[in-house]
């Protein structure tokens, strides 16, 4: 397993460095444009179509969508999709939600994984193997299984239907630990013990000398859980049935039975929901790729 | 450490108070390291091997969480063996995995190999493929419902311009998990990509080049060269992907909701509506076990499988 894990991190980071190569080739000499273009621009555009048509559609007069047959390209732009999306449904309050949800995700992930993935690779104390070894066997158990008892667990504590259900799963992962450890058994041990020789104590060390150093394996822990929290459906679905605790997947995915044909509020929407992380990714194209391998392993 | 502890024990042997103070510091070095680790220990393991426990203790029990649970021992598994119900579900779980894994996997292998070159543009390409990974289950639910609408989804324009006979879709019983596949491998493709992306970087420059100048062509070294070293990534992916297929749950949520004719209701989907709606916990509990004990099956046999064949993905 850890294996595994450890292949597909290293994985995504190194195509992640290659990419950025990738995208400034040299051209030594003139050549021949390569056969490949007529492979990959139909399979890149058609990658795309997607979420162009999510875009033009949110744009287009509601009477074009349900034309027979609809225009791709809409013949005017036409907001009305915004307006009555903003108007009708609490679309603003469940993207607060969700920026709530995955802010405290982050920054919860970003503090205990990194103190935790810290003090299993490089402290030493009682039941450290046990724990970690725990921790990386959770990873194998289906969130499937989770659900029932956590729902009964959370409904007894009080949390169900309020905000706090969708964040305190989201709080700590054992991946996020995994993580972390993997990347702190990475630096060479000399950093830590100058520090130690300087008179610093373990915490002086970790803030000061080694969390420093941790920032790329900080960015992937971040977009992960960004990614994750972001797009999470069934956690909130069970958890959450009080519009004001929605979160904007849930309340996207609640349209389907309340809005179905208006598709133009559908689209705008989904645009509201995904435009966020298609600009992420657009602006930090190298650590999402470093990232995907792991999210796919999320499952 | 541990060494250096036991020195210190052995040098103050004959001292208590040199032995109380490494005891002492024993103690300190424990905490310290607890309260690094504890905090993220206690919520993943409070998070999941106690519900883990709990679920199979709830899955010998008749319970609908309001009337007191009853004990019925092994008769919530015995009632999933001859539950037509769920026979059902696992085999449109298993349409999903045969049409899925293998269409994830040859995508993957073909995008990274088409994506494997230094041309113009290759960074647009590969920025095209990758990034409907961020959508979400729900986007592409809304997204497939529009783009394969029967009346007025682009998948029925395009056939009406071609002149071919228009389909039913996510609206056909025998469609609906085709689409469902395609939009997954569309959201996902960029996963297998960038695994087989990483493997293709790491085959040895110098074999493709003897295999070159032993007059292979590139069809052939790719092939009988890449392929091979390839093997690890398509083991770990197909299993992968598997394990994700059969816990496919959100996309038919946010789409056909199990229909047409429960053509599209899942094992997953089926222990969300035995738990989440009727109340079913102990039943749904037992059917969320079965799944766990499915695909820890899957991943040990295949592990089992690769290390016969030497193949070294683990």
């Amino acid at each position: 397993m850890t294996a595994i894990i450890t292949t597909a991190t290293d994985a995504g980071a190194s195509v992640a460095r290659e990419q950025l190569g990738a995208q400034h080739p040299r051209h030594g000499r003139r050549r021949r444009p390569s056969a490949w273009h007529l492979v990959l621009a139909p399979i890149a555009l058609l990658f795309v179509l997607p979420f162009a048509q999510m875009f033009l559609a949110s744009v287009s007069p509601a009477k074009e969508l349900i034309a027979f047959p609809p225009p791709f390209f809409p013949s005017r732009l036409d907001f009305s999709g915004y307006a009555t999306l903003f108007a009708e449904t609490d679309v603003l309050r469940w993207l607060a939600n969700t920026v709530i949800v995955s802010a405290s995700a982050i920054v919860s992930h970003l503090v205990l994984c990194s103190l935790a993935g810290y003090g299993f690779a490089r402290l030493r104390f009682r039941g450290r193997t046990v724990g970690i070894f725990l921790i990386i066997a959770t990873i194998m158990i289906p969130t499937q299984l989770l659900m029932i008892p956590t729902y009964i667990l959370f409904a007894r504590l009080g949390l169900i239907d309020a905000l706090g259900a969708a964040i305190v799963p989201w709080l700590a992962s054992a991946f996020g630990i995994f993580l972390m450890r993997q990347f702190f058994l990475s630096i060479p041990a000399e950093v830590e013990e100058a520090g130690r020789i300087d008179g610093a104590n373990r915490w002086q060390v970790f803030f000061h000398l080694v969390l420093p150093l941790a920032k790329p394996a900080l960015a992937t822990l971040a977009i992960f859980t960004l990614l994750s929290s972001w797009n999470d459906l069934v956690w909130p679905l069970i958890a959450i049935n009080n519009d004001d605790a929605f979160t904007l997947q849930l309340g996207l995915a609640n349209f389907h039975s309340t809005r179905r044909t208006q598709w133009e509020l559908l689209m705008a929407g989904n645009v509201v929901a995904t435009l966020p992380l298609i600009l992420f990714f657009l602006f930090a194209q190298k650590q999402f790729v470093a990232t995907m391998t792991l999210s796919g392993l999320k499952g | 450490m541990v060494r250096e502890r036991a020195e210190r024990d052995t040098a103050g042997g004959t001292l208590p108070p040199a032995r109380r103070r490494s005891r002492i510091a024993a103690l300190r070095d424990d905490l310290g390291g607890w309260l690094f680790v504890a905090p993220a220990t206690l919520l993943v393991l409070g998070l999941s091997v106690f519900p883990a426990v709990w679920a199979f203790l709830l899955s010998l029990q008749d319970w609908d969480g309001f009337s007191p649970p009853e004990f019925v021992g092994g008769g919530n598994y015995a009632e999933l063996v001859s539950d037509a119900d769920f026979y059902a579900a696992a085999q449109h779980t298993g349409l999903y995995t045969v049409l899925f894994v293998p269409m994830s996997v040859l995508a993957g292998l073909f995008l990274a190999v088409a994506l494997n070159r230094k041309i113009r543009f290759i960074g647009l390409y590969r920025t095209a493929i990758f990034v409907p990974f961020v959508a979400s289950a729900a986007a592409t639910g809304i997204l497939s419902t529009y783009l394969f609408s029967p009346q007025f989804g682009l998948a029925n324009n395009v056939l009406r311009t071609v002149g071919l006979p228009t389909q039913g879709w996510l609206e056909d019983e025998g469609q609906a998990m085709l689409v469902i596949a395609l939009m997954s491998l569309w959201g996902q493709a960029a996963f297998t990509t960038v695994l087989y992306l990483a493997a293709l970087q790491d085959v040895p420059q110098e074999l493709l080049e003897a295999a070159r100048l032993d007059g292979a062509n590139r069809w052939q070294s790719f092939w009988s060269v890449s392929w091979p070293q390839l093997a690890p990534v398509t083991v770990f992916t197909a299993i992968w992907q598997t394990i994700g297929s059969i816990q496919l749950f959100d996309l038919v949520y946010t789409t056909t909701r199990g229909g047409p004719l429960d053509a599209t209701k899942t094992i997953v989907y089926y222990l969300w509506e035995k738990a989440f709606r009727s109340l079913e916990f102990g039943y749904g509990s037992a059917v969320a076990y079965v799944l766990f004990g499915f695909t820890l099956l899957v991943t040990i046999g295949v592990v089992i499988y690769s290390r016969r064949k030497g193949m070294e993905a683990f």
